[in-house]
């Protein structure tokens, strides 16, 4: 990363003593309190925070596309090339929409308009802004097309939005904001949800526009690393407060603040471990999997084989359509495999009877990714912890169920009263405390966590990591553990599989894969994974 | 999509078929069908000559062949009271209602848009909550009482409109009134619904990035998402009203599908009745497979399925 000269005469924008309340039912929240920064041509300041933290909010005053109400500005001032935006006429402020500053969103699924085809969504910035015909327009928007990068721009320039992965999707979101060659370009969050790899090359190509065109560029990430990797200058807000701000190597490598203290200690990838060494000559496999395969359409997993010992953390790692989940679904017995045996404790999972299916689901739970989704919302806690008891009703008898989702909320870091709250009531990181507790219900061999902590904030991220490590010590638990994120499986897991198009590409211990990667594609994942090392160093 | 939509087609035919079976064997489930053919006062004689000459004391099942031949032929019988084939008196009925329902649905699904999406744009403002209360009243109010007094304020007391009849514009005015009332009321809330739901779009939120102006966000971008439940709504109000707009059409003595099918049933002219259902079901069909086309059309996740 080169530190660019600043010309401290040419502050594209600046925003001063910013403060925005939300008005709820339950009163005023204040979201963002006088926050101060500028930006100049050229630079990328970085604005970090967890969710809540009024990243996103700041973004949208920018933008002009804070939805008033409940949202209001209470005060301050976003200077833009010393014309204040919040004193403009909506019809004033939208002339600059797209031609000055334009944004990046992080959901390109939801945010691209589905019924319109990529080509006409560009397209319409010259429209609108410029007059230019629908012909000029749509020539213009393949142009964009082919400068991020996306193959065939005239012919996918037609395509609608769900037929582009999320990488080209998040190229044509690029393109769409580059139409009118603003001279800001915020991006909010624009690789989360990205693999690696596709995350990589979206940051270089924003590094590379930025450089071209000389705009500035504001990040807007809760990812450390991602802002090490690509800005300047960085603000670290915490509840809609600056904490923080400075030259981002400075702040990385000297970090004043006791928050950004803790959001550096909460990187994965550094976790103090506190893994048992495992002698597995000593123990036999709980579950073997023995050259399975599973063909949909498409092969989503091709003559896999690997085990799990007691006790043990298995990471495995890949990109989206790796067949990762293929083979949660496949031990879980979601779905049967082509080929192949799932052995558990040596007997073969795909031959169970009704009975046997019944006895072994206790065995083995899971936790899903999305803690929003995965916990019914009609439920309270209380109901959906028990109710695996109330399925497997020989467990525990009934007038012991309080007690024991009392013991449990206790064991995941909850209150014992909390049982009585319902899902909507937590934040994210309750609610995934929520899913292990469940999951820890029927006393489980085997949890499989399926990108458990991907949607988690990183100090949220480190603690969840915390808990599963000390539960798995309490009570003797063997994890799967899926991710696509490499520093978490780093933290977590004793050995490690690495998956690529449905076959496993490489596997072995952490340390050795991490250290030493034999393949070239585990070297790639393991060079596009963004991290502060390289700042720091 | 294209065999989604074939598979649709053929489904239908599907059904029409089996309905035209069950048209076939109900007609001869309470014995001999000529009595349903006759006045009830027809004598002995008159009966079994009926019966003879239709053929209704043949075995079942050479009756049946004849009457599929019959239908192949599109022969749907004989009006025995206006002594016509029956499906010509139908297939003049028909356009009546089709009109009819055309109209009063192009005016219901336009009305409801633009009233349902600018009370969308500001839930709870002072538009929302006016055609909140509007909507609902005019979903629920019962038509013949509408029609009624419709008739005592502009025809008997105001002498403005016709009370009854076809003709010109004038003749137009209240049944097409009366026929929108209810499907507009409804409409009106579903639109306000689904575009409230697309308005809060993340989608939304990109066009206003752009600089796009509001009335371009609202009746462009969030319109297009916001359209498919209408459709689906709107496509059963019009099958509602193509079905017979039985009290629409009597009270004003249209003569459409509805009054043909309540008439004949008084009359106990049965070929008539049994020739409407069959072409009212066609009509339905068709409008659900046009229902289906149109979502294929406004949303191109449906067509690349």
């Amino acid at each position: 990363m080169v530190i660019k000269v600043i010309d401290a005469n040419k502050s594209l924008l600046k925003v001063s003593n910013l403060s925005v309340s939300f008005d709820t039912t339950e009163g005023s929240f204040d979201a963002v309190k006088s926050v101060n920064f500028d930006l100049n041509k050229g630079e990328t300041l970085a604005i970090i925070g967890e969710s809540g933290s009024g990243k996103s909010v700041t973004a949208s005053v920018i933008m002009g596309i804070l939805t008033c109400p409940p949202g209001r500005i209470k005060s301050g001032e976003v200077l833009l090339n010393d014309l204040d935006i919040l004193k403009l006429s909506d019809s004033d402020r939208r002339k600059l929409m797209g031609t000055k500053v334009a944004i990046i969103f992080q959901d390109t699924l939801s945010h691209l308009n589905p019924v319109f085809s990529v080509g006409s969504q560009i397209a319409e910035c010259f429209e609108v802004h410029k007059n230019l015909s629908k012909k000029e327009s749509w020539e213009k928007a393949v142009q964009l097309l082919e400068r991020v990068r996306i193959p065939h721009p005239s012919r996918r320039a037609k395509d609608f939005p769900h037929q582009f992965s999320g990488g080209q999707r998040q190229r044509v979101m690029i393109a769409m904001a580059l139409a009118l060659e603003p001279e800001i370009i915020i991006a909010d969050e624009p690789t989360t949800a990205l693999d690696v790899t596709i995350q990589a090359k979206i940051l270089e190509l924003l590094g590379e526009l930025r450089d071209e065109r000389n705009m500035g560029l504001i990040l807007i990430t809760h990812d450390l690393a991602i802002a090490a990797e690509i800005s300047n200058k960085v603000i670290v807000l915490n509840e809609g407060k600056i904490v923080e701000k400075g030259i981002t190597r400075d702040v990385f490598i000297n970090p004043n603040h006791a928050y950004t203290r803790q959001l550096m200690d909460s990187i994965p990838g550094k976790i103090a471990k506190q893994k048992k060494k495992i002698s597995k000559k000593f123990s036999d496999p709980i579950l073997e999997i023995k050259n399975i395969s599973k063909f949909y359409d498409t092969i989503a997993c091709d003559d896999v084989s690997f085990n799990l010992f007691p006790n043990e953390v298995l990471g495995i790692v890949g990109e989206s359509g790796s067949g990762k989940t293929t083979i949660s679904n496949l031990i879980l017995r979601l779905a049967n495999p082509s080929n192949g045996e799932i052995l558990f404790h040596g007997k073969n999972i795909l031959n169970f009877n009704k009975n046997d299916l019944f006895n072994f689901r206790r065995k083995v739970q899971v936790v899903f990714q999305d803690p929003y989704a995965s916990l019914n919302p009609t439920m309270n806690i209380y109901n959906i912890i028990s109710e695996p008891w109330l399925i497997h009703s020989d467990f525990l008898h009934k007038k012991l169920h309080k007690s024991k989702v009392s013991d449990l909320l206790t064991s995941v870091g909850l209150h014992p009263d909390d049982a009585i709250k319902f899902p909507h009531q937590f934040s994210g990181g309750q609610r995934q405390r929520i899913a292990i507790a469940r999951a820890l219900a029927l006393k489980p061999e085997i949890i499989i966590c399926d990108e458990a902590v991907s949607a988690l904030d990183v100090s949220i991220q480190a603690q969840i990591i915390k808990l599963l490590l000390n539960l798995r010590n309490k009570f003797s638990l063997s994890y799967i553990f899926i991710a696509h994120d490499l520093p978490v499986i780093k933290d977590l897991a004793d050995r490690v599989i690495v998956m690529k198009s449905g076959k496993i590409i490489e596997q072995g211990a952490v340390d050795d894969v991490f250290n030493f990667p034999k393949e070239k594609y585990t070297k790639d994942l393991l060079k596009a994974s963004p991290s502060i090392e390289n700042l720091i160093s | 999509m294209r065999q989604y939509l074939s598979k649709r087609i053929f489904s239908s035919i599907l059904a029409i078929t089996g309905l035209f079976v069950m048209v076939f064997f109900l007609a001869r489930l309470t014995g001999d069908p000529g009595h349903l053919y006759l006045p009830i006062d027809a004598p002995l004689e008159v009966r079994k000559e009926f019966s003879e000459k239709h053929g209704f004391n043949d075995p079942i099942y050479i009756q049946f062949g004849k009457f599929l031949e019959d239908l192949t032929d599109g022969n749907f019988g004989y009006s025995l009271r206006k002594e016509r084939p029956a499906i010509d008196i139908v297939l003049e009925a028909i356009p009546v209602t089709l009109s009819l329902a055309a109209v009063a649905m192009s005016i219901a699904v336009v009305g409801a848009i633009l009233i349902g999406s600018l009370a969308a744009y500001r839930p709870n403002g002072i538009f929302d909550r006016i055609s909140r209360v509007v909507s609902l009243t005019a979903a629920s109010a019962p038509d013949f009482w509408v029609a009624i007094t419709a008739i005592l304020i502009f025809s008997v007391s105001l002498g403005w409109l016709p009370t009854s009849g076809i003709g010109g514009v004038p003749y137009w005015i209240m049944p097409i009134g009366i026929l929108v009332i209810r499907p507009l009321g409804l409409l009106v809330q579903v639109v306000r619904g689904s575009m409230i739901t697309a308005l809060s779009s993340d989608f939304v939120k990109t066009a206003r990035a752009k600089g796009v102006k509001e009335k371009v966000v609202i009746f462009k971008h969030a319109l297009r998402n916001g359209l498919l439940p209408v459709i689906t709504v709107a496509g059963d109000q019009a099958a509602a009203i193509a079905n017979g707009a039985v009290i629409v059409e009597t009270i004003f003595g249209w003569p459409g599908i509805g009054k043909l099918m309540i008439d004949s049933i008084m009359q106990r002219d049965f070929a008539v009745v049994q020739a409407s259902i069959l072409i009212t079901a066609i009509v339905i069909l068709s409008i659900n497979i046009i229902i289906d086309i149109a979502y294929a059309v406004l949303d191109p996740r449906i067509r690349h399925k």
